[in-house]
């Protein structure tokens, strides 16, 4: 989305723009410092259990999970009994439903009467809200890792598989007809034409099912009879009453998806090369 | 590969729809031991096709027949009580999805138009989007309680993003000649504002809007769901969830909400054709639909 709008506003903006990009960089430094700082005046000030000063959360984060030994990364037991089972069932969710979405999405994307068939029923399983899920998969799984897996990866698969079926829909026809001409064998037509061309559509869904993974994942370890998990930090810090690990939490939480969007980015331009990322 | 018509792919749907639905009710009656009450002996005798043998893939009494739960969800359709708790649910998310576009679209707008601001701003925005919204409900429901308050707190949270970040794209996608032609005329910022840009981001503050409300509806269910008391569609699903046999009133909450869902979409997305004809559909910013 940035990427996209900022050559425009930057042609519109003149030669002088190119200059000013470096203050820009010092402006959004200073803008955060004097937030944070102004944050922790205020919360000082104010001496509030619910609102408790940066300089605190991230202590408290710092002394939670990141004051471990050397030789484990600085990790702490509560880190690696807390972060790590999150993070591993978030990652297979992710996977799961990454992999299924763009096979699925690229079988029913290549014929139109496969789309056709399943694009009603692709249509209803993605506008069902995904946590009002959560507890059939609770029902048919019990409480536990293969619930939490299970819930993740269900939700995050629509975005993936609706995105990957019209990516790959709308593959150029000229191409197709190319492709057929040159005697493309079914293998080399997937890995030549219609992986390529799906392929900024298929990252628009994976964004989409990242974000959807994050917020399952808590989810499903808010639910009362999780055990452990970043989610299970919150609740039971919660039920405490202990304001200051909620924060510690949630400022972890955000610091997690920044990183995993940032990295899904990098791997998005990588793959799909700068300026053709769609919306 | 062959165009289809328009009447053939609409028969093809209804047919995957039945295909689909099928394959649930094959699923529920292929299940394990019928309930105690009334065994029918026809599942003992002639095990559905396509469904291993009768070998239950779901014992019955966890994932009842398509069918059931269709029929269970027509019923609470005239349920009074039911009908209050998905009444309270718009409710939160109709506020919620108000507020964050009274947020969001005249703060894209000064961040769109200001780029000083927006590099500034854009930081904490920045900071702020990854985190995964549904972790805010311990934090809002210890502040606010588990009312109203807190569902539309965390809506209103959630949506601001989708619409502030389409308003600011849109803005930058619009066209320079006719903002230059104005300004050469003589007109202030302001005008040009309201008479060029407003109206060339208002599809893009449409898009933000139809990703928001489907972001709503699941903050909505969600906070419900893990409140678990007072009313509301995800507090029906969790009640019927810690229900010994309730999976029934589970699934058919569940399509409840995908048919909430399907037809809030639905109605944005026919505004949006209706108030925006001259937009061209690969133009409409976010795609893709969910959060």
């Amino acid at each position: 989305m940035k990427g996209a709008a900022a050559p425009v506003r930057n042609a519109a903006r003149g030669p002088a723009a190119a200059g000013r990009a470096g203050g820009h960089v010092l402006l959004r430094l200073v803008v955060l410092v004097v937030a944070v700082a102004l944050w922790q005046v205020a919360a000082r000030a104010h001496a509030s259990v619910y609102f408790p000063p940066p300089g605190q959360i991230a202590g408290r984060a710092h002394e939670l999970w990141f004051s471990g030994p050397v030789g484990r990364l600085f990790l702490t037991d509560a880190a690696v009994a807390d972060i790590l089972p999150s993070l591993g069932r978030m990652a297979a969710g992710f996977g799961i439903a990454a992999v299924t979405g763009i096979a699925l999405g690229l079988a029913v994307g290549r014929s139109r009467w496969a789309y056709a068939l399943c694009n009603p029923v692709l249509q209803f399983a993605r506008a069902v809200p995904p946590p009002a899920l959560v507890p059939v998969f609770v029902v048919v799984f019990a409480l536990g890792t293969p619930m939490q897996v299970a819930s993740i990866a269900f939700s995050a698969v629509w975005p993936v598989l609706i995105n990957t079926a019209e990516g790959a829909r709308g593959t150029d026809p000229l191409r197709l007809d190319v492709a057929a001409v040159l005697r493309l064998n079914p293998v080399e037509r997937l890995w030549f034409l219609l992986l390529p061309s799906a392929l900024p559509r298929i990252f628009a869904g994976l964004r989409l099912s990242l974000s959807l993974s994050l917020i399952l994942m808590v989810f499903s370890e808010l639910l009362p009879g999780t055990a452990d998990g970043i989610g299970f930090t919150l609740t039971d810090a919660q039920s405490r009453s202990d304001l200051l690990t909620v924060w510690a939490a949630l400022l972890l939480l955000g610091v997690l998806g920044y990183v995993l969007n940032t990295a899904l980015l990098a791997v998005e331009r990588r793959l799909v090369g700068r300026g053709r990322t769609t919306a | 590969m062959k165009r289809l018509r328009r009447r053939q792919e609409l028969w093809l749907g209804l047919l995957g729809v039945l295909l689909a639905f099928g394959a649930c009710e094959a699923v529920g009656r292929a299940g394990g031991g019928p309930p105690p009450e009334q065994p029918p002996p026809y599942q003992i005798h002639a095990p559905p096709r396509g469904v291993g043998g009768g070998a239950g893939v779901v014992r019955r009494s966890y994932l009842p027949p398509a069918s059931e739960v269709l029929a269970r969800a027509v019923e609470l359709g005239g349920d009074r009580a039911f009908l209050d708790g998905v009444g309270a649910t718009l409710k939160a998310w109709a506020l919620g999805l108000g507020l964050s576009v009274a947020i969001a679209v005249p703060l894209g707008l000064l961040l769109g138009s200001v780029p000083l601001v927006d590099s500034a701003v854009r930081v904490i925005v920045e900071f702020l989007r990854p985190l995964p919204s549904v972790a805010l409900i311990p934090l809002v429901s210890l502040l606010l309680g588990t009312g109203t308050e807190t569902k539309v707190a965390l809506i209103t949270y959630a949506c601001v993003w989708p619409v502030l970040f389409n308003t600011v794209y849109g803005l930058g996608e619009t066209d320079p000649l006719a903002k230059d032609t104005l300004r050469a005329f003589g007109f202030g910022r302001l005008s040009v504002l309201l008479r060029v840009e407003l109206p060339g981001t208002a599809p893009f503050i449409a898009a933000g809007i139809r990703i928001s409300a489907a972001v709503a509806l699941i903050l909505a269910v969600a906070t419900e769901i893990l409140s678990g008391f007072g009313e509301g569609l995800g507090i029906f699903i969790a009640q019927a969830g810690l229900a010994t046999d309730g999976t029934r009133d589970v699934l058919a909450g569940v399509v409840w909400a995908g048919v909430l869902g399907l037809v809030i979409n639905g109605v944005l997305v026919w505004g949006e054709r209706r108030l925006f004809p001259w937009t061209p559909e690969r133009r409409a910013g976010g795609r893709g639909g969910r959060p």
